[in-house]
């Protein structure tokens, strides 16, 4: 039976940002001072309501959605969507404005790791400290204790002052006191975005673990492999709003582009050099990149980098005609256009984006990110291997003999 | 249902497959209107946090001082030291019949516990920043884990105290079973004050700036210095609205007997402290939502 572990209706949060007099977008503090000058002025103002009058946003707007105990949700959208202030309201942390939320179950938040610790303190005293911020008694700390520890691998230091640790061990105790949180529902946000591949590989399979636990599982990311891992569900957030509430595959793809195209137009500058159009174009097993610039002023010579990135963001193979030989030396030009064929035989089929860059031999003028996109489905090559790590396949080639074992004692 | 944040509720779940009468709490999110229910009972549920917060404050406070825990004397013995030159003898102050420097010394040990406690927990709430936009718990914990920690460099000059009453050869009164009371109004004025201006800190950041003016005020405006036996009559009711009058008046006569009996004076002081302790106990409720926000 499945029972609700979070239910979220109509949830709204509003921020203020800085009163228009000041200037800016900051909140900047208010000062006594400042108060009551205006409220000794205020009967002089009259209707001078815009001066005072400052804007307002809408962080989270009519944002509703259930979660069952169980699933693990991945949260993703773009900066400023509304991820973090989601996590912050359902870990009580600040109000929502309007509508309400209600879980079901003890919840732990790890909205950041190491909150608390000290870095006078030991790694014993801060595993304690930091423990009891996160919720556990101190009898719950005391029984894992040894886990934690052994889990961050600083058995050696756990007697140390924080402040000596390397910053990898600071973060491996840090994440070790959260891992092992034993609530019902956890608010992750993430924590899981630093230290090195290694410790985030661990951290990936505690997840996993604490998922195939029954725990139900709310997990903000950027990390889209992460969230492709772990979840069966995700929401994507956009300006403020649920847009989509679906399997991981379909928000990934809505997250990540359904607006690029394969042709990229823009209008030529007359103060800087631009692309004006780039377009890709598949042909049997070729990838037709071309590439068309103009300059208000000769570029001597004209670079045109390029870069390939997976769906996940990776770069996959870039390079650029100054670099690359099999380039013909391009004179001087005000404008001008590149022809690039890519052999795309061996490519993981993907979704793959383009990164393209304008420059000349010392400054680099004009950078697109990500501004084309093409999708290399089915086989290109047709005798690609079922299995392989990475997106592009080299042709390696392998023997082996047997051999006689050695003694080993 | 009236609007509250995160009020936690125990049911019975029955009619769940497998384990029946397993109770699991339940978080109700809303947003809340002005005055906000004090919820002592969650302060109850995050106590080993209260006790972490405030045994973190004192073990990190003498760490790698060369004085460690000395330093917790030295600021009330140079004082007397200071008053009992300029004050007792120079200026010949009336000290009630006790050798001044124990009297000024016996109002110095409740008042340095309160003046600390205050500038401590004034700042505390901006400080711990970090911790208020990260995790939850109740804000009160914050300002009430600085002025418990105060209560360790409390018992060190008390030792002190109680070594000068030895060396004036003033034995202790039968009073002094009364002591933990005068302290207790010491510890709520000094939590009432701390939750009002840390509550207004976060807003306005002047406030901080405020504290060293208003505590050297507040501290003549106590009879540490002078013996309350200054005033006379109706004047010594309404100096009782300085509620570390009665802390420490009360102190000094608890502990080492002077012939000034608080009176009246002491029960206009428990009053003001715990108006002042209640009033802030609110105002920082209404304003704890909107820390994070702020802070």
């Amino acid at each position: 039976m499945s029972e609700i572990a979070i239910r979220v209706e109509n949830l709204g949060k509003q921020y203020r940002i800085g009163a228009l007099q000041q200037g800016g977008e900051h909140f900047s503090y208010k000062s006594l001072r400042d108060s009551i000058a205006r409220a000794a002025s205020a009967p002089f103002r009259g209707r001078d309501k815009a001066a005072a009058r400052e804007r307002t946003i809408w962080a989270l707007r009519d944002v509703s959605f259930e979660v069952t105990r169980g699933e693990i949700v991945g949260v993703i959208g773009r900066n400023g969507a509304g991820k973090s202030t989601l996590l912050k309201i359902l870990s009580r942390i600040t109000e929502p404005s309007e509508g309400h939320a209600e879980i079901h179950g003890r919840t732990g938040s790890l909205l950041e790791v190491g909150t608390g610790f000290h870095p006078e303190l030991t790694g014993r005293d801060n595993v304690y400290l930091n423990g009891s911020i996160l919720g556990m008694k101190h009898a719950e700390i005391a029984r894992q204790f040894d886990a934690i520890v052994a889990f961050a691998e600083v058995e050696k230091f756990i007697d140390t002052p924080v402040k000596h640790y390397s910053s990898g061990m600071y973060l491996r105790l840090a994440f070790a006191v959260a891992a092992h949180l034993q609530t019902e529902v956890l608010l992750v946000d993430e924590v899981l975005a630093v230290g090195d591949l290694q410790f985030q590989e661990k951290c990936l399979g505690k997840m996993r673990d604490v998922a195939s636990a029954g725990r139900t599982v709310l997990f903000v990311s950027h990390s889209i492999s992460s969230v492709q891992r772990l979840c069966n569900r995700a929401l994507l957030f956009s300006g403020g709003r649920l847009t989509l509430d679906s399997s991981p595959e379909a928000a990934i793809a809505e997250y990540i582009g359904g607006h690029l195209e394969a042709t990229y137009i823009e209008a030529p500058s007359a103060s800087q050099p631009v692309i004006t159009r780039a377009a890709l174009l598949l042909q049997d097993q070729t990838l037709l990149l071309s590439v068309e610039f103009q300059s208000p002023f000769p570029l001597s010579p004209p670079v045109l980098s390029f870069v390939m990135h997976n769906s996940l963001g990776a770069p996959v193979f870039g390079t650029h005609n100054y670099a690359d030989p099999t380039s013909p030396a391009v004179p001087a030009a005000s404008a001008g256009r590149f022809e690039i064929a890519i052999p795309a035989g061996n490519f993981r089929p993907d979704r793959y984006l383009f990164s393209l860059q304008l420059s000349d031999l010392y400054t680099d003028h004009c950078a697109r990110e990500m501004a084309l996109q093409i999708d290399l489905t089915g086989n290109v090559g047709g005798e690609l291997p079922p299995q392989f790590f990475g997106n592009i396949y080299l042709p390696t080639t392998w023997s082996y003999e047997a051999m006689d074992p050695k003694p080993t004692s | 249902m009236t609007p509250a944040t995160g009020r936690e509720l125990e049911p019975l779940r029955s009619g769940s497959t497998g384990s029946a009468n397993v109770s699991v709490p339940i978080t109700f999110i809303v947003p809340s209107r002005g005055w906000v229910p004090l919820k002592l009972g969650e302060l109850w549920d995050y106590r080993e946090l209260l006790y972490f917060l405030t045994w973190r404050e004192i073990k990190v406070r003498y760490k790698q001082t060369v004085l460690g825990v000395g330093w917790a004397i030295i600021q009330p013995l140079s004082t007397m030291l200071i008053f009992s030159l300029f004050f007792g003898k120079l200026a010949k102050i009336p000290s009630d019949h006790i050798p001044y420097p124990l009297f000024a010394m016996a109002g110095l040990v409740p008042w340095t516990f309160f003046a600390n406690g205050l500038s401590q927990s004034a700042n505390s709430i901006v400080t711990s920043s970090n911790l208020i936009s990260k995790v939850y718990f109740p804000r009160i914990a914050i300002p009430l884990a600085e002025i418990l920690s105060g209560a360790v460099d409390f018992a060190i000059s008390f030792v002190l105290l109680l070594g000068m009453m030895a060396y004036y050869h003033q034995a202790p009164s039968l009073r002094c079973i009364y002591l933990p009371l005068f302290f207790l109004l010491a510890f709520v004025t000094a939590l009432g004050v701390g939750l009002w201006l840390s509550a207004l800190n976060v807003e306005y950041r002047d406030v901080r700036y405020t504290i060293p003016f208003l505590t050297q005020f507040w501290m003549f405006a106590t009879p540490i210095v002078y013996p309350s036996s200054l005033l006379h009559g109706a004047w010594r009711v309404a100096y009782g609205l300085n509620p570390m009058v009665g802390v420490v008046e009360g102190f000094r006569w608890a502990l080492v007997g002077t012939e000034t009996a608080p009176g009246p004076m002491i029960a206009v002081s428990s009053s003001a402290a715990v108006l002042i302790l209640a009033g802030g106990a609110f105002y920082f409720r209404r304003m704890e939502k909107s820390f994070a926000d702020v802070v």
